[in-house]
């Protein structure tokens, strides 16, 4: 049945429309969770606020469980679904740039659009940077070429490269969540901040 | 102070419930269009667009767009990624409404001017936009989708991205805390 868009069971339209629907369903979530908050999103970094993690992992995991089960009971096709190549270097440099980007704005460019449609200008020239920085990577893209398609490994699975079952490695990564979870929720009573 | 009231006063989702929530959204994207949530690909669509339009010779040159090309045929304007974004916008003030935090403002901690608070939000958005092109997706394509489809890359980019941010949490604390 699943990926609708894939298996023609749904037209391209209805595609983009539903897509529409998605985006709007992940704005308010994002926005309900307090991601519009650039103080409240670096408060991961610092002890005082463990949103991110919470909301991250706990997404992550419930997406991957559904996706699972859906498998399981025949409802979507795995090898349908899109699953990110791996670029070891790329996926290393290009994160490690991320992460700077990110304590030093405190936004990723899906919550900087969240916080800008509230009206946080902070946000707001956050996506002008973005902008600058995805053009920069398309003019000078001849002089990153070779380290963004340096070592090219397929499209790996980490449960196979782990050699666990997809169950098992699912398992250990919610056991791993439920720790840091109750480390975030430490963190939190440890680092309280009154005044943000 | 006024913004610590502020933020004291507003009520936000329990984030274990906003997590399964997302997950919700983020499956329903798997199940829908085979493919997960992104943010920075709407972004590249964007760029790819207004420049094939502003400059359609030295696009047909670019490297970088002839690669987005050939994965994405028909106007660059027209793809999934665009319309989820526009959604985003959409279902972000919606929820802004709903909460009464809908209001223009800079955000930032009392030990730093806006000015300042602008000026690392542009770099950090710089940082991000070229970082997002080069890891193949930002936090929500390669760290969030990546994750639920347990691609081995989409945890290498999550670990690098908070690893390197909690690494360097000590040099910008100021800014924050």
């Amino acid at each position: 049945m699943g990926p609708l868009a894939v298996n023609e069971i749904i037209s391209e339209n209805t595609n983009l429309f539903l897509a529409f629907l998605i985006g709007i369903a992940f704005g308010f979530v994002l926005e309900q969770s307090g991601f519009s908050s650039s103080r409240k999103l670096a408060g991961i970094f610092y002890g005082y606020d463990g949103v991110v993690l919470k909301v991250f992992f706990t997404a992550a995991i419930t997406a991957m469980l559904g996706l699972l089960f859906f498998s399981l009971f025949g409802w979507i096709d795995l090898d349908l679904v899109y699953v990110n190549p791996t670029y070891l270097t790329s996926a290393i440099i290009g994160g490690v740039i991320m992460g700077v980007g990110f304590i030093m704005g405190g936004y990723c460019p899906g919550t900087s659009f969240c916080g800008a449609s509230i009206g946080k200008i902070d946000a707001l020239v956050f996506i002008g940077g973005l902008f600058i920085g995805v053009m920069i990577f398309g003019l000078g893209y001849k002089l990153w070429e070779g380290v963004y398609m340096a070592a090219f490994k397929g499209f790996p699975k980490i449960s196979e490269s782990l050699g666990l079952s997809d169950g098992l490695f699912g398992l250990l990564l919610i056991i791993a969540a439920l720790g840091m979870f109750w480390a975030a929720e430490w963190a939190e009573k440890r680092f309280p901040r009154e005044e943000y | 102070m006024s913004e610590t009231k502020e933020i004291k006063k507003t009520k936000y989702l329990n984030p274990y419930i906003g997590g399964v929530l997302l997950g919700l959204v983020l499956l329903a994207a798997n199940f829908v269009a085979g493919r997960g949530l992104g943010a920075s690909g709407a972004i590249k669509s964007t760029i790819v667009g207004a420049a094939t339009v502003i400059a359609p010779e030295a696009s047909e040159k670019s490297a970088f767009i002839s690669e987005f090309r050939e994965s994405h045929q028909g106007n660059p304007m027209k793809t999934w990624l665009v319309f989820e974004m526009l959604g985003v916008i959409v279902g972000g003030f919606l929820s802004g409404a709903i909460a009464g935090r809908l209001k223009l403002k800079v955000e930032h901690s009392p030990k730093i001017t806006s000015r300042k608070r602008l000026m690392l939000a542009l770099g950090g958005g710089i940082l991000f936009g070229f970082g997002s092109q080069l890891g193949r997706g930002c936090t929500s394509g390669s760290a969030l989708s990546g994750m639920a489809v347990l691609s081995l890359g989409g945890f290498i980019t999550m670990m690098a991205i908070f690893g390197t941010a909690f690494a360097m949490a000590y040099f910008f604390r100021k800014n924050w805390i």
